[in-house]
């Protein structure tokens, strides 16, 4: 059997990852991709502790994580859209109209 | 059928949200129905529960609903409780009763008027705050219905606030009140701080148990009183209640006459152990009413606008209600004021109907042989006028006799010698307003004749119906002399008044038929002072005026006390506000409150730059947020 | 053979991220991200999540990414004005990154006993699944169906061109 704690620090490493890649690139499509990925790192750590607990709720929560996933990225797509109509860019530092 | 005596406040309330509510789309035959339905149910609830009080066996624990904790803090507790014992019986009974042949009345008297709804909204809600007051089991509920009904009075002095009379009484009302109202709140306080708790069986419980001292105790029973005052009208504070007339009659009749002015003397009556152990306390009591009576009895010698010498009349029977609740004849101040309810209402809202008849005309003056036209607001007036006067056989004689007899049993002779006065002033002045009324010449402006009519229907069932009880009234509580256990009143009330009780039997038959003599003889002796001054020789009162011209310009012009509370307290009042606002209110106010939003605004300038609408950064932050939250977690 | 799975997965897993975070085609890294969410469902497999896993591939790395991918093809990346400064913010990030990733790695070790390795027994039976799925969480199940056609329809309206321009 491999060690479930391998499976946490995948998960680890794939959301810092995410996080990292959230930071590097410079638009909103890619951006939406990496919290994706940082998404499903927490999917992982919820299917590894279901394992470990020998619980099957937290595949439930998965399950419920990935049906709301797929609500969200219809919703965020459909936003980005907007926002490429409305400033015809999709790059984030052209986006700031929340500028104090 | 007693345990629902706790729905009697409620009904009256149900029907003020509903006519506050939709008031302005209902029709105004509706309106009125429900508005003397709701007090009637509450009326048939306390007759039932009346009944039941009676049918209960001597000394059972008097009834009390708590319905829930209201105020929980610290040691202080305040439940939404009532109680009903025989006071708040017969209170629930003046209350209730009164109150609905007043609504039946106010039909007629209201109905051209184009706020309809308002008016008996006003009016249902006066009477759930009257009878909040009195069925409260604690002093801070009480409280409530107190504020209550002195906010219900604010609105309907002020009534016709188009008016600029009539929104300046109110204001009037409603600030000399205020004044009343601390102390009554300091008092209050005080209870709750020495006996830890505002329930009526706890304060007495406690004052039997002597745990308060008797000094204390004239603290908060003088502090109590201050309230009283102010919501009684007695001196000091009684300058609202003139005022307050300006208010539509029925108005003036619920709650300037019947109840709400009366609430101090049943609270002086709730309280009587207090009272009673201060001993200081009801000699204030009694000789502020004695004075009140005589003071106020002078005023209304003189005054010619009819419902102003009945608004004296009312603080003068006020004051005779103290005197018995300060001699210790509690039982006695309570009879008095449930005679006086019925009687005085009926004066009023007769008062109401000869305006009425008038189109709205007070000034006697231009009144005067209106018997022929007014067939049963006469008669009805004239029974009223007896009944105060204190003529034998009506209602008005039993209690006033009552209550000096205690009076003059308790060796309080200057008390009562006072009190004789203020009866035969009382006499002469009911019987100057028939007179100048209803007999005589007519002074009728010629517009004013042509639409003298008789009342409404409406107006004049509840009359006669005040009328009758004005007669009968009296016989549940007749003096000792006629028979030993005839004093049902007394009885009836005996369990809530703790000591100061039976002093009435210390006097002599003998002593008791003479002092019944001497009120008989001055009561009659007024009349006929009346009858020579105002009908057979009417250039008497010319001449006194003119032979006694500063007396009578210090009657009429009230003794100057409104002139001289304007210069003392009114005056000084607005000029220390309008040094307050000029030095505090603009400069130091207004200028924290502008400095803080400058302040706020140059630090919103700085801390902007912080946004710079990146999504990145904001991002940033919220992962130092994580890492630092984290970070503080681990170690 | 699990060992040979698991390491086999993670590195493509790993170097899929990091072939999204490098390639400068929206494509190629939508691309990476089915690649690596593909790894991902391979994780659940071995552990004892078949279902997850299917439904992992299929609306994760199917249904989900295909919408990826017809938004990039619908937008131009590269109009726009990106003017080039901050070089510093995402080194600065990914240097806060790396910290976090250490503090959750001693959280981890600070916090857990030794996971349950040994637990041997199979838990992911789909039947099983299906039933919780329809008793204890019938509700969240159910809101879970109007968030959906919420989400789809908020989606519509807001994509959608208005009729006077």
């Amino acid at each position: 059997m491999i060690p479930l704690s391998y499976f946490i620090i995948l998960s680890l490493v794939l959301f810092v990852l995410g996080i990292i890649a959230f930071f590097i690139r410079k638009d909103l499509i890619t951006q939406f991709l990496s919290v994706e990925i940082m998404l499903n790192a927490a999917n992982l750590a919820f299917i590894t502790f279901s394992k470990s607990a020998s619980a099957l709720d937290g595949q439930i929560i998965v399950f419920f994580v990935i049906t709301v996933a797929a609500a969200e990225v219809a919703i965020g797509l459909a936003i980005i859209l907007l926002i490429y109509r409305q400033k015809k860019s999709i790059k984030t530092e052209d986006i700031k109209s929340m500028k104090g | 059928m007693t345990e629902i005596f706790w729905l009697i406040p409620f009904v009256p309330a149900i029907s003020t949200l509903i006519l506050a509510i939709f008031g302005s789309k209902l029709s105004r035959k509706y309106i009125s129905f429900q508005a003397c339905f709701a007090v009637f149910i509450s009326f048939a609830i306390s007759i039932i529960s009346l009944v039941g009080l009676m049918q209960m066996p001597q000394g059972s624990s008097p009834l009390v609903k708590n319905l829930f904790s209201w105020i929980q803090s610290g040691s202080f507790k305040a439940d939404l409780s009532f109680q009903f014992d025989p006071l708040t019986a017969v209170m629930c009974f003046v209350v209730t009763g009164v109150g609905l042949l007043i609504h039946i009345y106010s039909i007629g008297y209201m109905a051209e008027d184009k706020s309809y709804a308002r008016f008996f909204t006003l009016m249902n809600l006066f009477t759930f705050s009257m009878l909040i007051l009195v069925m409260a089991s604690n002093l801070v509920l009480m409280f409530v219905g107190w504020e209550g009904v002195g906010f219900c009075s604010y609105m309907l002095i002020g009534f016709w606030y188009e008016k600029h009379a009539a929104a300046n009484a109110g204001k009037k009302a409603f600030i000399v009140n205020r004044i009343g109202d601390a102390g009554f709140l300091l008092g209050i306080f005080f209870i709750l701080i020495h006996v830890g708790s505002g329930e009526f069986s706890v304060i007495n419980e406690a004052i039997a148990g002597g745990s308060i001292t008797q000094g204390i105790a004239t603290l908060i029973a003088l502090l109590l009183f201050v309230g009283a005052t102010g919501k009684s009208a007695q001196i000091p504070l009684y300058v609202w209640l003139p005022d307050a007339m300006e208010g539509p009659t029925p108005v003036s009749a619920l709650i300037h006459a019947a109840t709400m002015v009366t609430a101090g003397v049943y609270m002086v009556a709730r309280m009587n152990a207090l009272y009673t152990f201060s001993g200081t306390g009801a000699n204030v009591v009694a000789i502020i009413g004695a004075v009140t009576a005589i003071y106020a009895a002078t005023m209304a010698l003189v005054q010619n606008d009819i419902k102003r010498v009945l608004a004296y009349s009312t603080i003068s029977q006020i004051g005779y209600m103290f005197i018995g609740c300060g001699v210790g004849a509690y039982a006695a101040g309570i009879f008095h004021l449930y005679t006086h309810a019925f009687f005085k209402s009926l004066l009023f809202l007769a008062a109401g109907s000869v305006m009425h008849a008038l189109s709205g005309e007070l000034d006697m003056r231009k009144m005067g042989g209106l018997r022929k036209y007014l067939p049963i607001t006469y008669p009805v007036f004239l029974i009223g006028a007896i009944a105060i006067a204190g003529v034998p056989f009506l209602s008005g004689f039993f209690s006033k006799d009552a209550i000096l007899t205690s009076a003059y049993a308790q060796g309080q002779y200057g008390i009562w010698l006072l009190g004789i006065l203020g009866a035969i002033l009382t006499a002469f002045y009911m019987f100057r307003l028939i007179f100048l009324t209803f007999h005589g010449k007519e002074r009728l402006e010629p517009e004013a004749k042509a639409h003298l009519h008789e009342s409404p229907k409406a107006m004049t069932i509840p009359l006669v119906i005040l009328a009758f009880f004005s007669v009968v009234a009296g016989y549940i509580g007749m003096p000792v002399v006629l028979g030993k256990n005839v004093n049902w009143f007394n009885n009836f009330l005996a369990p809530v008044i703790q000591g100061g009780h039976g002093h009435e039997a210390h006097l002599s038959i003998g002593t008791e038929w003479l002092l019944i003599l001497i009120s008989v003889a001055v009561a009659l002796t007024g009349i006929y002072l009346a009858y020579v001054f105002y009908l057979k020789k009417p250039e008497i009162p010319k001449k006194l005026v003119s032979r006694f011209p500063f007396l009578y310009k210090l009657l009429y012009n009230k003794y100057y006390v409104d002139e001289i509370y304007n210069a003392t307290f009114v005056n000084s009042t607005i000029k220390g506000s309008k040094f307050v606002y000029k030095n505090f209110d603009l400069k130091i106010i207004d200028g924290a409150v502008n400095g803080s939003a400058s302040a706020t605004s140059f630090f919103g300038m700085i801390l902007s730059r912080l946004h710079t609408g990146l999504i990145k950064d904001y991002a940033l932050v919220f992962l130092l947020g994580a890492i630092i939250l984290i970070g503080y977690l681990i170690f | 053979m699990a060992y040979f799975l698991f390491f086999l997965l993670s590195v493509v897993c790993v170097a899929a991220v990091l072939g999204m975070i490098i390639s400068k085609n929206q494509a190629y890294s939508a691309l990476f991200v089915i690649l690596a969410f593909t790894c991902t469902g391979g994780f659940f497999a071995l552990l004892d999540a078949p279902f997850i896993a299917v439904i992992q591939i299929i609306i994760y790395a199917g249904a989900i990414m295909v919408l990826f991918i017809f938004v990039i093809m619908m937008v131009d990346v590269h109009k726009g004005i990106a003017p080039e400064k901050k070089k510093w913010t995402p080194v600065f990030a990914s240097g806060i990154a790396v910290v976090l990733l250490i503090e959750l790695i001693i959280a981890l070790k600070m916090a857990f006993n030794p996971l349950n390795t040994s637990s041997s027994q199979t838990i992911g039976n789909p039947s099983d699944l299906g039933h919780l799925l329809f008793t204890k969480y019938l509700y969240p199940f159910e809101i879970t169906s109007i968030l959906i056609i919420t989400a789809l329809v908020g989606a519509i309206i807001l994509v959608k061109k208005k009729e006077k321009e």
